[in-house]
């Protein structure tokens, strides 16, 4: 009896979550008219964190890009291409290049830059020089099994690509914020989160593009 | 400085099997501090183990071991009551000895 | 290479031979999750976790608080005193409470409404400083919890999702899942909604889906991680992936944290819960 009424709930919670998904279901709709934004759920956001070190409340408050790709995740739909590019088109027009033209620095400086997963977190000591976090989610340096996968592989990136303007711009708006190109992109936005410095980023390029870079090796 | 342990001997089928939880930092010797030097090499050496006055287990250690090093193993010929004892010196010469009774 | 065991004896002088592969006698590691790396270390034996459980089991049964009572008669969800299989079922609504609780959070009540412990004094003693420094020695809440999630050793994980508070607290986990936020844009989903991803060289579980490639980790907590030398529960584990994420610190049983944890055993239902496990 006890192995019956277990099924029927399950049976029932999983037909309400489906509804809950597509718009109808037991959550209120929010104010944005999909189920996503929701009173219980801004309720949850609201009481359950503390500032700490570094990281304020503020850090869960979402920008435009974050809010529409998150809530169309949760939907499970895709995000709809007139936001998208808006969104591309906003991120793009604020990306900061070099004031002197320069792009690249030291790529051996670049290399420590990539291998470093430090900073923002509430244990990082502000106004220390954070890491670019590279290594985490991308291959850059051939036969090295401890790189991530998250990211596209970068093995080779200056090798394959030249160094022409117009590629070594669009890297810098890559690494500055790869939202202009994928509003959801689920890159961290190195250069307008100012995470890295301007010569940070330029020892990254460099360790992208100088041919005697491990990762053009 | 202190090196507590935490320890356990139970009968276990027909052998007594002994869990041992030590503080140690195991330091290899190869790491540097945040200023570039070496830290020293810090670890076990010798572990010795007994049963009531009988070694029952010896280990040599290097610096493979990794920090609070949790040891358990087991040996026949032991009965409820008994004594167990876990000493240990390191590189340094520091000691630690726990003891407990075999439930 | 460095080399890194865990205090796996190599003796040049046994006296009596030893064999120190265990089944971890008590641990029960029947998983359904064959073959993988967790299950080969806890084949292993030798779990410091052990002395965590019997240490939890001691506070447990200890009579203590005003009310000089132990906490033997606590309810986590299906009776006063029941304890097997009851942290399979958690997190669960509670009508005491009028709360979705996890195992912590329930073990909090029963600390104030049996043993009498004033608020002020668990906020204090429980609340401000629940997690041990790396090595450290874990915390009286976290061994309670070590305790009564092992009576749930080797049983189905089977998170409940009969009441609407359940339900809720499952979509509200799935939003904060899928909710990016913070200078990176980080979510959760952002490192655990694929298969066959790694960061640097950590194989990162899907828990976006119940088929996802390791959804059933959560059947694992609460773990020993041997980097962390200490034993730590999923309260630990979702503060310590924030910090990561790079948003604010979540409170110490706070509805996002037991939000998500339902979201996660939603997503390893069946799974059987190996706690507490050894990992790396």
């Amino acid at each position: 009896m006890k192995r019956i009424a277990l099924f029927s709930a399950m049976a029932l919670s999983i037909g309400l979550m489906g509804c809950a998904s597509n718009g109808g279901g037991m959550a209120s709709a929010g104010e944005d008219g999909s189920t996503y934004m929701t009173k219980s759920f801004k309720e949850v956001i609201a009481t359950s964190f503390q500032a700490k070190g570094s990281a304020g409340l503020d850090r869960l408050v979402q920008t435009e890009a974050q809010h529409e790709c998150s809530k169309y995740d949760y939907l499970g739909k895709p995000l709809p291409k007139d936001i998208a590019a808006r969104i591309e088109k906003d991120h793009y027009s604020k990306v900061v290049y070099p004031a002197d033209g320069q792009y690249f620095g030291d790529w051996k400086a670049g290399l420590k830059i990539a291998e470093d997963g430090k900073g923002m977190t509430w244990n990082d000591k502000p106004g220390t020089p954070n890491g670019g976090n590279c290594i985490n989610c991308h291959q850059m340096i051939p036969n090295n099994p401890s790189q991530g996968n998250l990211g596209p592989s970068l093995i080779g990136y200056g090798k394959t690509r030249g160094n022409s303007e117009q590629i070594v711009k669009y890297t810098w708006a890559r690494i500055y914020d790869s939202t202009s190109f994928n509003a959801c992109s689920q890159m961290p936005p190195l250069g307008a989160s100012h995470a890295l410095t301007q010569q940070q980023m330029k020892d990254i390029m460099a360790l992208l593009f100088d041919p005697n870079s491990p990762v053009n090796k | 400085m202190a090196y507590p342990m935490r320890m356990r001997a139970n009968i276990e089928g027909d052998a007594v099997v002994v869990r041992v939880l030590m503080t140690h930092p195991e330091e290899t010797g190869l790491l540097k501090d945040k200023e570039g030097k070496i830290i020293p090499a810090h670890f076990i050496q010798t572990v010795t183990c007994k049963n009531n006055d009988k070694t029952v287990l010896t280990c040599d250690w290097g610096t493979a071991i990794s920090k609070n090093p949790f040891l358990e193993f087991r040996f026949k010929g032991g009965k409820s009551g008994d004594k167990v004892t876990v000493s240990w010196i390191d590189n340094k010469g520091d000691t630690s000895t726990a003891d407990t009774t075999v439930s | 290479m460095k080399k890194r065991f865990i205090g796996i004896a190599i003796s040049a002088a046994a006296t009596t031979s030893f064999y120190a592969l265990t089944l971890g006698v008590g641990l029960t590691p029947t998983v359904a999750h064959a073959d993988s790396y967790i299950d080969m270390l806890n084949q292993m034996g030798g779990n410091p976790a052990e002395f965590n459980v019997s240490a939890g089991e001691k506070l447990f049964k200890e009579k203590r608080g005003p009310n000089h009572k132990s906490l033997e008669t606590c309810d986590f969800g299906l009776g006063p005193g029941v304890l097997k299989g009851a942290y399979a079922q958690l997190p669960r609504y509670f009508a005491d409470t009028g709360k979705v609780q996890d195992v912590e959070s329930r073990l909090v009540t029963c600390m104030e409404t049996i043993q009498g412990f004033s608020k002020e004094q668990i906020e204090k003693d429980v609340l401000k400083d629940p997690f041990a420094k790396n090595g450290g020695n874990a915390t009286d809440i976290v061994n309670l919890a070590a305790y009564v999630a092992h009576q749930s050793d080797g049983m189905p994980m089977e998170v409940p999702q009969n009441t609407p508070q359940e339900k809720l607290s499952f979509e509200n986990g799935k939003k904060f899942f899928w909710y990016r936020a913070g200078p990176y844009n980080f979510s959760c989903a952002t490192c655990h909604a694929e298969n066959d991803k790694q960061i640097k060289i950590s194989k990162l579980p899907n828990l976006s889906t119940p088929d996802g490639e390791k959804a059933w980790v959560a059947a694992t907590w609460p773990a020993y991680p041997d980097s962390q030398g200490v034993v730590r529960t999923l309260e630990w584990r979702m503060n310590d992936c924030m910090r990561q994420q790079r948003i604010a610190e979540p409170k110490y049983l706070s509805q996002v944290v037991i939000d998500l944890e339902t979201y996660m055993g939603v997503m390893a239902k069946g799974h059987k819960i190996l706690t507490p496990s050894f990992k790396r």
